[in-house]
């Protein structure tokens, strides 16, 4: 039972050449042998070279993936205490505190935060960005391991109570390895996010402490570098691989 | 009982109190902050003062009054929700085909047909606007190809740089992925059967598209619409390297007061308006998609 048509094909075509042109555009850039963004001149790794020899942009890297580290593995632990009560439990405060950070504009985020890290006069920096980045990456695990929740059939907990096993060994036993292709989506996706986050970090970075989008941020500001080009590549690469590897160790994973 | 709210509050006290701290109190403040007076060098003045040992509120509806001194705000915040408006619709038109494209393609497809979809949504957000900037660069290939048209023609050359349309082009990319995922997760549930049914009763396809896809799709097209709207709405990263003096939203002008003038206060002011914005096109797509669903 296929309908053919061709209209709706080409349209979706042409929607998927919009989505993809500009970042294949970007990538061949990354190798071409000159400083404009326009003729193709010749093939070169020289803006990889030039990124390697770059010293902020290497430690803006390394502040990246501290603050995407740590800030995914708490917003793991959060999100995943955040899901599980909320598909146990018909909670009112919880699931709206859960959903307001993802629903309201990051700006929003940004700004407030901002305000209320210079009340408690705190020193701008990785701490501030971390407690940030936990706060908008708590809602995307709870939400992913609440939709795994909902695949647990729950006569398998009920029937390991009825065998005698405590709480925590139910939840040790049968309830985490279950739910544990929503949690490792969780924690991709916050990873992710962290990495990716440009507008909240902007407001609560302060000036000492730069991240990787803060870095080309200001690069791109200037002006439109071939080096620029050459970071987003090795960005695409490090996502796919992270995707790739998730598909491969958890396959059903992404589909969550 | 008494176990099972223990283990409730375990759950329940980490995220919420976390969620409560990094998230309702620093809005709560936003809103007050709204009320203050701006300091010596920016930033917030003392809320209190204490003369003569008697205490004073120093509070003030100075930045709200100001919001409507002029129209420069007013008529920003509708031109941006003019932008999201756009941009929405124009996710519409592009993603509604590119879903039903999938959700018709046979199974085995569909799963990579979607992840194409996602994919370009996982690489970084400031790369996505980089991109267009070197397409809609001057010397970029897209801006000659036109120029040269335009000349053959006897047209005088143009810019897309630092044009709305610059601006709601790349909102509509990096937003799109939004729009497509709540309607396929709509369409794909749709029952083949009916299409059938109507197409043996003698409709054609227009008729069987629009009497019954497409009103079925319906609370699909209300999510996306949602996911794609707000974000829009608070966009400062698109329009401020994409747009120009032209192309500024709302949320430049926060940007603004928060980072160059350090206007705290009337900062919040514009905040606070957004908040309650967003708040309320959430509120009334859940009002409709409630009517909806009936």
């Amino acid at each position: 039972m296929t309908r053919k048509n061709r209209l709706l094909k080409l349209v979706a075509l042409g929607a998927y050449l919009f989505l993809y042109l500009p970042l294949f555009i970007v990538i061949v850039y990354s190798f071409n042998d000159s400083k404009l963004n326009a003729e193709w001149v010749g093939f070169t790794f020289k803006w990889y070279d030039k990124l390697f020899q770059n010293r902020e942009m290497l430690s803006a890297a390394a502040n990246s993936l501290i603050i995407a580290t740590v800030s995914a593995a708490v917003a793991t632990v959060l999100g995943t205490l955040a899901g599980m009560a909320m598909h146990q439990y018909r909670l009112k405060l919880l699931p709206g505190l859960v959903l307001a950070p993802i629903a309201m504009p990051d700006i929003l985020m940004g700004v407030s935060l901002l305000l209320f890290f210079i009340m408690l006069n705190m020193s701008l920096g990785l701490i501030s960005i971390t407690l940030a980045h936990i706060t908008f990456c708590i809602g995307f695990v709870a939400l992913s391991v609440q939709a795994r929740m909902t695949a647990i059939d729950r006569s398998l907990t009920e029937a390991a109570r009825d065998l005698g096993a405590t709480p925590w060994q139910c939840f040790r036993k049968i309830t985490l390895p279950l739910l544990a292709p929503g949690i490792i989506a969780g924690a991709l996706m916050a990873f992710t996010l962290s990495i990716d986050d440009f507008v909240i970090t902007f407001f609560v970075a302060g000036v000492g402490s730069s991240t990787l989008p803060l870095q080309i941020y200001s690069m791109v500001k200037i002006a439109v570098t071939p080096e620029v080009n050459a970071i987003s590549t090795l960005l695409m690469v490090l996502t796919l691989i992270l995707i790739t590897l998730t598909a491969r160790l958890y396959p059903g994973a992404l589909r969550s | 009982m008494q176990q099972k709210s223990w283990q409730q509050r375990l759950l329940t006290l980490p995220p919420m109190g976390y969620l409560l701290i990094f998230f309702a109190i620093p809005t709560l403040i936003m809103l007050f902050a709204s009320f203050r007076y701006t300091g010596e060098y920016g930033g917030l003045a003392p809320w209190y003062s204490i003369e003569n040992g008697t205490l004073a509120f120093d509070l003030t509806l100075e930045n709200w009054q100001r919001l409507f001194e002029t129209d420069i705000y007013l008529r920003l915040f509708f031109k941006s929700i003019g932008y999201a408006l756009v941009t929405t619709l124009l996710c519409i038109l592009l993603g509604y085909p590119l879903a039903l494209m999938i959700a018709r393609s046979q199974k085995k497809h569909r799963d990579l047909l979607l992840l194409l979809v996602i994919l370009p949504f996982w690489s970084n957000f400031l790369v996505r606007i980089y991109a267009w900037m070197i397409i809609f660069s001057p010397n970029g290939a897209l801006t000659q190809m036109i120029n040269s048209l335009r000349d053959l023609l006897g047209l005088a050359p143009i810019s897309i740089m630092y044009s709305a349309t610059a601006v709601i082009t790349c909102l509509v990319y990096v937003h799109l992925p939004f729009m497509v995922l709540p309607l396929y997760a709509n369409l794909e549930k749709h029952n083949p059967a009916l299409l059938d049914a109507a197409q043996d009763l003698g409709a054609n396809r227009w008729r069987r598209f629009w009497r019954i896809t497409w009103p079925l799709s319906l609370s699909g097209v209300y999510a996306g619409s949602i996911l794609v709207f707000i974000p829009v709405l608070g966009m400062f990263a698109i329009p401020d390297l994409l747009g120009g003096t032209d192309g500024i939203m709302i949320a430049n002008v926060i940007k603004q007061q928060f980072v160059e003038s350090r206007d705290w206060p009337f900062g919040s002011v514009l905040s606070m308006v957004l908040t309650a914005t967003a708040v309320l096109v959430v509120l009334l797509g859940a009002k409709i998609g409630q009517q909806g669903a009936r």
